[in-house]
């Protein structure tokens, strides 16, 4: 099973409704598509927006491998992946992840299969930038994201 | 051995450089000596690599653990947990 991978790191916003139609437009034979998308969110209005450094040369490498590892695990047929860099204001998308299939769970699982590697394992930092004016911090890395890797070890 | 490194994060800022060029001494072969090694090069290194524990490390865009081998290594990658997503 080899499944159609699109996967883009890129400065500029992206459109959600456009990525769907893109997958769907002509398409008889998806049963299943989950689409997920992070947002910039303000934390209680304290944050005005975030701010994404990358490591470019291997960020597209790394993503691209998450998404053939889901695809090896479940069936899928197209695996969507949209990270965004710079500086990204508080309600604007960050990331789009979608995943087709035949079925609903393998869409489901692979969705969630690569946000989870991604949020751990993508070089991608983010910076705070504060609403307040105040410097803004480095955004530490989450127990969860690193143990929610563990339910996917065989 | 000569090999470029690159900072990212918090790690490049402490550092105060984006990337250079490295010439450890023959006897640093893992990513855990070359860590330890630029450590007592200057305070900005010392600082940066102060909790060598939380660094991760990647050879030639590839994750790798801090035990593993130099050799064949052309880009060396410093920086924190990564926060993306």
């Amino acid at each position: 099973m080899s499944a159609h991978l699109r996967i883009l790191i890129q400065r500029d916003a992206f459109d959600q409704t456009a990525e769907y139609e893109r997958l769907t437009k002509g398409r008889t034979d998806i049963g299943a598509i989950v689409t997920f998308t992070g947002l910039c969110r303000d934390e209680g209005g304290t944050l005005s927006a975030l701010e994404l450094e990358h490591y470019p040369a291997m960020a597209e490498a790394q993503i691209t491998q998450i998404a053939q590892d889901a695809a090896q695990r479940w069936p899928l047929m197209d695996v969507v992946v949209i990270h965004r860099f710079g500086v990204i204001g508080i309600g604007e998308p960050i990331v789009l992840v979608i995943a087709t299939s035949s079925h609903r769970a393998a869409a489901f699982a692979g969705a969630e299969y690569v946000m989870d590697f991604l949020k751990s394992r993508a070089p991608f930092w983010k910076k705070d930038h504060r609403a307040d004016g105040q410097q803004g911090q480095w955004v530490e890395a989450r127990d969860e994201d690193e143990s929610a890797l563990g339910r996917w070890q065989a | 051995m000569s090999l470029r490194a690159v900072y990212f994060a918090w790690v490049r800022e402490r550092i105060g450089k984006t990337d250079e060029m490295l010439n450890p001494p023959a006897d640093v072969t893992t990513v855990g000596e070359l860590i330890t090694w630029l450590s007592a090069q200057d305070d900005n290194y010392a600082y940066a690599f102060e909790n060598p524990a939380i660094i991760r490390t990647a050879i030639n865009q590839n994750h790798v653990p801090h035990d593993t081998p130099l050799g064949g290594a052309y880009e060396i990658a410093f920086f924190p947990p990564m926060t993306g997503g």
